[in-house]
């Protein structure tokens, strides 16, 4: 009864304080501080059509470097938690057959499905998208992939290969971005283009292509475990 | 105006539709259906982005938040299901 | 009737969704419906973020023929602010991030002690 009592009065005093934020708040009618600046001189310094992509990978691209670490770090915990003992990864899974119409499906979509989320992330400076979307969608085709044979055996070497490799790759051009221009991840170390067109703003769809491949490994590999883990009882 | 009061109404149905479907994320006793429950409130947030012209957010919603966390739940109700019985 | 614009009700719905949340991660004794509780709370956090960028009436922040058009090629007066997107789709990623970490560690808890529920769980207790 009393844990009752304390939570409804964690909960008031969290309504209270939510309130009061809600009754001051005026929609905003303009842009202002440094949405202002980004607004005005993003097309002409960056070069790149979709602004959040701008910010994303050249103005704010040190969070991006962060955020790919965090990624990296919970797919090896999860590696290392799900680990199977040897003589276990023999065994098959005893499940129910799969429908043909699942496998059929399956043989149309995911070459089509692999091709739209490398057309995502090379795209991502033009239309809405970019590399974290494009990796989500591969990895949705491997989730797939594993639905529509449960006993399939994913080549562990690709997956590191290509995870490592693009990781190594991205800090590989942000370092020249240092060396051979502005900044770190400084994307006028190649040509900036004509606005509009595939090949514009410098490095970005480079970037944003390393970082697609990353992702979509890291989550390819995670749900890979998640899959070799219903072996064991 | 005719498209402001529009999306104002549909941001109002997706509300509470959303609100009412978290609640039964809690409140029911079933696993499979408090999952559900969360991947739906996932979807219609992703929806409301769109409405607030954040077309970027919107698609990382739908691929991440409401494809693949679902999809890893799921392995975990499996695995725990085999081994009760 | 100044409170019925699109920021204000999707304020209202990402500090609601806030709410349920906490309530849920406070209240549940199963393990999994802790963990769905937190997938609750951080959309809410999310759905708050990007409507505190908000501006009314304008369009999308990507630079496009619609844009020209709308403001005599000044880009200033026809996007939404693009700062908070930026931020919540890293925070998207990180949040299923950790849903999967949360997820492996209740496997394993589940495999050690069979049974889900929290109290169970008093080996660090003294």
């Amino acid at each position: 009864m009393l844990r009752n009592i304390l939570i409804a009065i964690v909960l008031a005093f969290f309504a209270y304080m939510f309130y009061n934020v809600y009754s001051t708040y005026d929609t905003k009618t303009e842009l202002t501080g440094i949405a202002q600046h980004f607004a005005q001189e993003g097309a002409t310094e960056v070069g790149a059509a979709n602004l959040v992509t701008a910010i994303v990978v050249t103005y704010r691209g040190f969070d991006t470097l962060g955020e790919v670490t965090i990624l990296f770090l919970t797919a090896s915990i999860i590696a290392f938690f799900l680990k199977l003992k040897d003589e276990e990864q023999e065994t098959e899974i005893v499940h129910r057959d799969t429908t043909e119409l699942l496998v059929t499906a399956a043989q149309v979509l995911i070459p089509m499905m692999f091709m739209f989320g490398i057309y995502v992330f090379i795209n991502g400076h033009l239309t809405p998208g970019g590399g974290f979307q494009g990796g989500a969608i591969i990895a949705t085709g491997v989730a797939l992939m594993i639905m529509a044979n449960p006993n399939i055996q994913i080549n562990q070497h690709v997956i590191h290969w290509v995870e490592s490799i693009s990781g190594v790759s991205f800090v590989v051009v942000g370092i020249l971005g240092l060396v051979l221009a502005g900044g770190f991840l400084d994307n006028k170390i190649f040509g900036l283009g004509e606005f509009g067109t595939l090949f514009s703003a410098g490095a970005i769809p480079i970037i944003y292509s390393f970082v697609g491949l990353k992702v979509g490994a890291e989550i390819s590999n995670i749900l890979n475990k998640y899959q070799k883990s219903q072996k064991e009882l | 105006m005719n498209r402001e009061i529009v999306f104002i109404g549909l941001a109002i149905i997706l509300g509470i539709v959303s609100i009412a479907l978290s609640l039964i994320a809690i409140h029911n006793k079933k696993l499979s259906v408090a999952v559900l429950a969360a991947g739906v409130v996932s979807l219609f947030a992703s929806v409301l982005y769109l409405l607030m012209a954040a077309p970027d957010v919107a698609m990382t919603e739908a691929a991440i938040g409401s494809g693949l966390s679902t999809l890893i739940f799921f392995y975990v109700l499996n695995k725990i299901k085999k081994s009760d019985a | 009737m100044e409170y019925f614009d699109l920021g204000h009700i999707s304020l209202a719905i990402g500090f609601i969704l806030i709410l349920v949340g906490f309530w849920g991660l406070l209240t549940q004794k199963n393990i999994i419906k802790i963990i769905v509780a937190f997938t609750i709370l951080d959309t809410g956090i999310n759905v708050l973020i990007v409507s505190l960028g908000y501006v009314v009436g304008k369009t999308a922040p990507i630079i496009d023929s619609s844009v020209d058009q709308l403001a005599n090629h000044n880009v200033v007066n026809s996007i939404v602010d693009p700062v908070p997107q930026a931020l919540v789709l890293t925070a998207i990623v990180i949040g299923f991030g950790v849903t999967a970490l949360m997820l492996a560690f209740a496997m394993k808890l589940f495999g050690a002690k069979k049974t889900l529920e929290i109290n169970k769980f008093n080996d660090l207790k003294w």
